[in-house]
């Protein structure tokens, strides 16, 4: 590609600019969460004495354990689960071409453009008539319904771009479907399984209307939802609502830091095929 | 053949069964809901369209409505815009580390809880905030103000909230996009004597069809069903300046009881989105062809 100067410096300019604008939010949180508990700190400021303590009381006045547990069970729940049923589904529907497998797709399709706030006054009323209500299963449930239709679209869209020859050699070695599902469909969706993992990983940490409605108790919801259990608890205390916020984000964002290539690239792929 | 029939029914069926439960049923629940009175505890009252053509009769809700359809200009025209802008840049950097570190920190508001990104922005607005310290800085002190606070202000600071979120997600899809365009054509541009304006008008746009129109139909999206940041920064105020579809139905149901129309308000924001979407689907399907 070819750059005259000025489009250079233009260019860099800009880019910085979009950089810092973007770190600027996290690091002037950062700075805050340094400054005593007690105070009003000024937007972006070096801490003389920076207070460490304060990510200590957040850990435990927030009971970001407990937190953490709960989010852990709740993701551990949902990711294999989804994955798993839209493998099968997406089997059925993109490789094995069962009668009405266009129709079966067109059903989950619908589903694409719901948005969560349309269900979500019945879904209530429903989880409460299950006694589900206050339980972390409040929300597993109605997570792992809510990303079918993507994630069958994204499994479907796995198998159809897999050669039929590769069946037909199996069939013709006498394997049989679960074989041939077994021993040559798994490890080749393994690429599109691991992307789809980390997608609706990160979909899952981050639910928030969900677990805002259905659970009460903000130490059952995802780490997202127990967000405004902070801005409750701490509100009179700017440092250590920043502190308690910058904890909650620490997980994803080691996790991003180190499988920034997977993340990016997956929630590209993501994106455009939804 | 049968036999395969039968084995991919049952093995769709759990798929078919918690999406059905979950997601089918609730949205039948929603219409049904819609149409009568209800408190959530006592007896439903069939009341027919009363419901839907109260949210056209209430100033509250019209103003949800209107709220978010204004936060698309932040959701969807600026990170687009500056998007294209930005990622127009970023193919240019020839040190392949430098584009990359850029691209991850443009990138990551991306994973960051919307509730969280929303607690980073009330501390921004906030009195002693990183924003009215900048005005200081630089003189414009008599500007300083409490941004969520001011009916005229509260409802652009959340949408920046919205294109700080999304721009970078925008610039980085984009770059993706650009990078797969034929170079050629971009080498030809400059033969030609094209100057970067024309070169991106002429070359990267028509390229980047698809993605653009990906990229419309997410942040659409985002903008129509935007409650995690409201809920954290304004909860809708100061009065109704920020108020959009997710919190009203939400107050509506969980705290005013009336169930029935916050089901119709649920049903309606579905459309929107519908409405909002399907033309953009269109569209690039058809242009594709």
């Amino acid at each position: 590609m070819i750059t005259t100067l000025s489009e250079k410096i233009i260019g860099r300019a800009l880019l910085i600019v979009a950089v810092i604008c973007t770190v600027l939010p996290i690091l002037s949180m950062f700075s805050a969460s340094l400054e005593p508990a007690d105070t009003t700190p000024l937007g972006l400021s070096w801490p003389k004495d920076p207070q460490w303590g304060n990510y200590k009381e957040a850990f435990s006045g927030g009971h970001v354990l407990e937190l953490m547990k709960s989010s852990i069970f709740i993701v551990l729940l949902v990711v294999p689960v989804t994955l798993l049923f839209a493998t099968m589904a997406g089997y059925a529907i993109g490789k094995m071409k069962i009668r009405g497998h266009s129709a079966l797709f067109f059903f989950f399709l619908l589903g694409l453009t719901i948005p969560f706030e349309s269900i979500i006054v019945p879904l209530y009323y429903q989880v409460d008539r299950l006694h589900l209500l206050n339980t972390q299963l409040a929300i597993v449930f109605p997570l792992i319904a809510l990303f079918m239709p993507f994630s069958i679209f994204w499994m479907r869209a796995h198998f159809l771009r897999i050669p039929s020859e590769i069946s037909e050699a199996a069939k013709v070695d006498g394997a049989s479907e679960f074989q041939e599902f077994r021993r040559i469909h798994m490890p080749l969706a393994i690429p599109s399984l691991s992307a789809l993992a980390v997608i609706i990983f990160i979909w899952t940490w981050n639910q928030f209307i969900l677990g805002v409605v259905l659970i009460d108790d903000p130490l059952k919801r995802t780490v997202a939802g127990a967000l405004t259990f902070f801005q409750g608890q701490y509100w009179i205390s700017i440092p250590l609502i920043s502190a308690s916020a910058l904890i909650i984000i620490a997980p994803s964002l080691i996790l991003f830091l180190i499988f920034q290539r997977k993340f990016i690239s997956s929630l590209l792929q993501g994106a455009i095929k939804a | 053949m049968k036999r395969n029939n039968l084995l991919g029914a049952l093995i769709s069926m759990p798929a078919v069964l918690i999406y059905s439960l979950f997601v089918i049923y609730p949205l039948i629940s929603a219409f049904r809901y819609s149409f009568t009175s209800w408190d959530g505890i006592g007896a439903k009252e069939f009341v027919g369209l009363a419901n839907y053509i109260q949210i056209f009769q209430s100033p509250e809700l019209v103003a949800s409505i209107k709220n978010s359809l204004s936060l698309i200009v932040f959701f969807s025209v600026f990170p687009i815009f500056f998007g294209l802008l930005l990622a127009n840049f970023i193919v240019r950097i020839r040190t392949q580390k430098i584009r990359s570190i850029t691209q991850v920190i443009l990138f990551f508001p991306q994973i960051l809880p919307l509730a969280a990104s929303g607690i980073a922005w009330s501390w921004m607005y906030a009195k002693n905030g990183l924003v009215n310290q900048f005005l200081t800085a630089v003189g414009l002190e008599k500007f300083a103000q409490s941004w969520l606070a001011g009916f005229s202000t509260a409802l652009p600071a959340v949408g920046i909230i919205g294109a700080w979120v999304l721009t970078g997600f925008c610039a980085v899809l984009l770059a993706t996009g650009i990078s797969k365009i034929d170079s050629s054509l971009y080498e030809a541009a400059r033969i030609d004597g094209a100057n970067w304006w024309s070169e991106f008008r002429n070359v990267t746009i028509p390229g980047l069809r698809q993605e653009i129109s990906v990229l419309i139909t997410v942040t659409t999206i985002a903008a129509l069903s935007s409650f995690d940041i409201i809920y954290v920064t304004t909860l809708g105020g100061p009065g109704s300046s920020t108020l959009v579809p997710g919190i009203s139905i939400y107050r509506l149901a969980f705290t005013q009881s009336s169930v029935g129309l916050a089901s119709a308000f649920g049903i309606l924001l579905m459309v929107i989105v519908l409405i909002a979407i399907v033309p953009i689907q269109f569209y690039s399907r058809r242009s594709d062809q």
